[in-house]
């Protein structure tokens, strides 16, 4: 990991993932986000809790980049996806399966991975 | 309230012109505007300028005052930035200027260079549209976060690359007769299902172009005008902007554009009409998906039936609702801060009879234009009628 000033709630959000830990950030009316939050958009409630993050998720929609910018370079051709946890949805690289092979509605863990090109932490996805 | 004219218009040729510095750009534009207005450059009450990445491209903050000077306007200058929408953001704060009678004449327009940096610093920087810490960092780009859209719209709804093919081969053969098009190329059905894949299930030919270019107008009140005998025979009868949610992640529908619809609403509620009166449209199709997106958020096509509209030649200028007479963002370019006027100028000239598709609506009086930034978090729509 490259040394650079951490981005305040959303690195303890990784290193919660990391931990296996993770969390996500809801409001009383139960609409779900990733940190960092102060109010809800959805309904304007600042009353907001942090609530484990449900085990899995499903993919909702997937896509296979070759054409990356300078940052993925190495990493593609990859698998970016958003993969619906229930109360909130987290966008990650999916990773364990072969691209061709990633199916919407696929079920999948959370974890914190490395990217090829810069070794930089980010969001990964692999089938449950 | 009376409803701002449009005086003139100018737009470079959109392409790839990585030596010509922004300044030059849209001075080009700028003074073609203020030429075909008649309006005297002293009577310039402000500008207001879109431009996305002139920090990334050209090291270039501060962009206002630098495009007054640029076109010879001592006036007071701001640079507005929503993204692909900037431009259309500008639009939006002269109309709201205009009606509130704090000005008579207001030169709307951006520029974007682009190609100096190449394709890959390019992409970068215009992924910076999208959420750093939980899009970008997901290695999100603009071209992914449309196929993750397309992707839900296929699952969704139904349709198929092939069925977003016909909008690229729909919007080149349009750009053929436009001299300001980037790519003036016809192209085949097979050309577009065989290029190659950039992002799942979008290929080369389902992505606007990486374009150098400007575009200006010169706006003014109804008055002014009358008052100066120009002859401005188009308005821009209605406005409307909406946002959404910055993450894709975030939104509850991923093959909706909720931006889109609320700005089509307030613009057609402002203009006094409704979806079914528009007889042209310019809609922002960086990705032919977003066409699709775009004509169903402004009511033209019912959800889940505007991916059908290309392959059955509605949209087409030989249809009953041409979209994208100019070539769209697909066939003319988009030069990001720029797109949003160069739409403008495109429905502007159609209604006058000016542009070389306008015998596809011989008899059109209401267009509209549809200007998206990011993936449609920020969107304005303007309508714009033929007055007497
Ligand atoms: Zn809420």
């Amino acid at each position: 990991m490259t040394e650079t000033t951490r981005n305040g709630e959303y690195d303890d959000w990784l290193d919660s993932v990391e931990d296996g830990k993770a969390y996500y950030v809801r409001c009383d009316e139960g609409h779900g986000w990733l940190p960092p939050r102060r109010v809800c958009p959805s309904c304007g409630s600042r009353d907001l809790s942090e609530e484990p993050l449900p085990d899995s998720g499903e993919i909702a929609t997937h896509t296979t980049i070759t054409v990356a910018t300078p940052q993925f370079e190495d990493d593609a051709p990859y698998v970016t996806a958003i993969a619906d946890f229930g109360p909130v949805s987290i966008t990650g690289l999916v990773r364990g399966v072969d691209p061709e092979d990633v199916a919407m509605e696929d079920v999948v863990g959370i974890e914190v991975g490395e990217r090829e090109t810069t070794g930089e932490r980010a969001v990964v996805f692999r089938p449950r | 309230m009376t409803d701002p004219r449009i005086a003139g218009a100018g737009v470079t040729q959109f392409g790839k012109h990585p030596e010509r510095t922004g300044r030059d750009l849209f001075a080009e534009a700028g003074l073609e505007a203020l030429d075909q207005s008649g309006v005297d450059p002293d009577d310039v009450d402000a500008l207001y300028y879109g431009n996305f990445m002139g920090e990334l491209a050209e090291h270039q903050g501060h962009q206002g005052p630098l495009m007054a000077e640029a076109i010879g306007v001592d006036a007071p200058a701001t640079r507005l930035e929503a993204a692909c929408a900037s431009a259309g953001a500008a639009v939006r704060e002269a109309v709201k200027t205009l009606h509130n009678g704090e000005a008579e004449v207001i030169i709307v327009g951006g520029a974007e260079r682009m190609t100096n940096i190449g394709t890959a610093a390019a992409t970068d920087a215009l992924a910076i549209a999208a959420d750093d810490l939980y899009e970008i960092r997901a290695g999100m780009t603009f071209p992914g976060a449309y196929a993750l859209m397309a992707r839900a719209y296929f699952a969704e709804y139904g349709g198929s690359h092939e069925d977003l093919a016909h909008i690229a081969v729909k919007n080149h053969e349009h750009a053929l007769v436009n001299e300001h098009a980037q790519i003036q190329k016809e192209i085949t059905l097979e050309d577009a299902l065989e290029a190659p894949t950039i992002a799942s299930p979008l290929g080369l030919y389902d992505s606007c172009p990486i374009t150098d270019g400007a575009a200006a107008a010169v706006l003014t009140t109804e008055g002014y005008a009358a008052e100066h005998d120009l002859d401005a025979p188009v308005a821009i009868s209605g406005t409307g902007q909406g946002g959404d949610n910055l993450a894709l992640q975030d939104r509850p529908h991923l093959a909706r554009t909720p931006a889109a619809d609320k700005a089509a609403d307030e613009a057609y509620a402002d203009a006094g009409i409704e979806a079914g009166d528009v007889d042209v449209a310019e809609v922002h199709d960086c990705f032919t998906i977003a066409e699709v997106l775009a004509i169903e958020s402004l009511g033209l096509f019912d959800v889940g039936e505007g991916i059908d509209a290309a392959a059955e030649g509605t949209t087409s200028r030989h249809g009953d609702l041409p979209v994208n007479l100019s070539g769209g963002l697909k066939a003319k370019g988009h030069p990001v801060g720029a797109t949003g006027v160069a739409q403008l100028a495109t429905i502007a000239w159609v209604l006058d009879g000016s542009h070389p598709r306008a015998d596809a609506v011989p008899e059109g009086s209401v267009g509209v234009a549809h200007n998206a930034g990011g993936t449609v978090a920020s969107t304005t729509v303007h309508v714009l009628e033929v007055k007497e």
